[in-house]
């Protein structure tokens, strides 16, 4: 057992500061052990929010030491123990109490990207065909666990707060899974130039860097759709190739 | 001191509760490009010592001189890799960082400014393929450089760096291998490109049901191979252009003797 020193945001949007405990730690505990033993001890009314501390949930998301993680997979052992751990919430939505932001926003974007629209099926019943090699595009995709922490260190939405012009890192992941899946028959890409706003994405990378699933996200879905966006309103010979030859 | 609500919003360029030092990535891009920048002005400019023997720095590369043009013929190279490299979506990451400070390093506070993206003037980066058309011809171009390093004159290389008149012979000096690592490492570099990457099979979503769908998917699984390094070539050969234009310049100033290999 050792004492770790915590920094932790306790309050809401009107009024808050970092509360300073101390908390006896074992050895192999996460951020988020920490937290309930806390919670258990010293602070019964803080907010926290979590679910499956196995890092799939994407329900423990905070600020740790300023940078956005999960903090069921984040070990007290890779932070000094001479040094308190801040623990903060997410910037970039509105904050509910303590740790726990309203994440909604991002339900609501999902709801607006134009929906997975399959051809019509190859066989009498209704079935498609396709091959394993085609798909493994859009399955790195299925792997977001939906923490939003890509949302959260994106700084056009962080620091800018473009929420009403731009989607996100999340939601052009999920376009992408879509628009590259190789049934997938609809255009997003007046979509995603204008709702969308993947203009707003200077592609600093900060959502690949913190995303808990490591899947590429600037250069397997953003690069990908931004260069489809260069194709239908950029590229007048890739407008003529895309008419000569089908995708 | 307590810390409130206000102070953890990071409103203020550099303000951020990240106690790693995060500012040595963005300040080590903005020294390593700034000299980059400043050195290639300068050989672009002083528009000499660019040839020795058979050799000729990729800034002067492929070599032409109108009469009509009055500055240095470097400059009517160099705008291609210069846009080429300018408006790489790797690249855009570094100087949006280390220059623009947009943002210096992830969740870090930024100056207060308007933000536009890519959406008003830099929509321009959108020319990246067109640019790497050009760039493509450019590697060839120098790779064609390096078949005419190999490419001696019988009567020897005068002091000031003029190949001598007459038949040429085969030979391999270190500024060859010099030259040919240097096309290697642009080369990977050029075809690592994530415009690349897109025009030659990552647009296609369904490869069973399009034209030439299998050999679009190796194409495309080809260049992602190298994509995925892509910072690792953007850095080396930018190196290397500079390193190879400096061992160059250094034998046309006599500074160094160039060793005949073969």
């Amino acid at each position: 057992m050792a004492m770790r020193r915590f920094e932790v945001f306790r309050g809401t949007r009107e009024a808050g500061a970092l509360q300073e405990y101390g908390v006896e730690c074992d050895e192999g505990m996460v951020v988020l052990d920490a937290m309930h033993r806390l919670q258990a001890d010293q602070a019964p009314d803080m907010a926290v929010r979590w679910n499956c501390k196995a890092g799939k949930c994407g329900s423990c998301s905070a600020e740790i030491n300023g940078s956005p993680r999960l903090m069921c997979m984040t070990r007290l052992s890779d932070y000094p123990e001479d040094r308190p751990i801040t623990v903060t919430p997410m910037r970039a939505f509105p904050l509910v109490r303590d740790l726990v932001t309203d994440v909604s926003w991002n339900y609501e974007m999902s709801r607006r990207i134009p929906p997975f629209q399959p051809r019509a099926p190859d066989n009498p019943d209704g079935t498609w065909r396709m091959y394993q090699y085609e798909v493994e595009r859009p399955q790195e995709f299925r792997k977001c666990i939906e923490c939003f922490l890509c949302q959260d260190v994106c700084h056009v939405l962080r620091t800018h707060g473009k929420h009403a012009e731009f989607i996100g890192p999340a939601f052009l992941v999920r376009a992408a899974a879509y628009e590259l899946h190789p049934l997938d028959m609809a255009d997003r890409t007046g979509y995603l130039k204008d709702e969308g706003g993947i203009g707003y994405c200077n592609i600093t990378k900060c959502c690949t860097e913190v995303c808990p699933e490591d899947i590429r996200i600037t250069d397997n879905a953003i690069i990908p759709l931004k260069e489809r966006v260069v194709d239908a309103h950029y590229d007048p010979i890739a407008r003529l190739l895309g008419r000569l030859f089908a995708r | 001191m307590t810390t409130t609500v206000r102070d953890i919003r990071e409103q203020g360029l550099g303000r951020t509760l990240r106690r790693d030092a995060w500012w040595m990535a963005p300040l080590a891009t903005a020294v390593v490009l700034g000299a980059f920048g400043i050195y290639a002005t300068w050989v672009a400019w002083i528009d000499r010592q660019y040839q020795w023997g058979p050799y000729l720095s990729p800034f002067y590369s492929p070599f032409f001189e109108p009469s009509w043009w009055p500055l240095s013929p470097a400059f009517l190279i160099l705008w291609v890799p210069l846009g080429f490299r300018a408006t790489c979506y790797y690249y855009r990451k570094a100087y949006y960082r280390a220059f623009f400070m947009d943002p210096p390093a992830c969740a870090v506070g930024e100056a207060r400014h308007a933000y536009k993206g890519e959406t008003a003037l830099f929509v321009l980066q959108n020319v990246h393929r067109f640019f790497l058309y050009l760039a493509i011809l450019l590697v060839f171009i120098l790779a064609y450089d390096v078949v005419l390093a190999t490419r001696w004159p019988v009567a020897g290389v005068a002091p000031a760096g003029e190949a001598a008149l007459g038949p040429r012979e085969f030979g391999i000096g270190v500024g060859t291998v010099v030259m040919a690592v240097n096309v290697v490492l642009l080369g990977i570099y050029t075809f690592s490109c994530h415009s690349l990457r897109h025009l030659v099979g990552g647009r296609t979503d369904c490869y069973s049901c399009t034209t030439f769908g299998r050999t679009r998917y190796r194409l495309w699984r080809g260049v992602t191979a190298l994509n995925e390094q892509h910072m690792l070539w953007a850095w080396t050969s930018l190196f290397s252009v500079g390193l190879t234009d400096v061992y160059i310049r250094l034998c046309a100033a006599g500074v160094i003797t160039d060793l005949r290999l073969l």
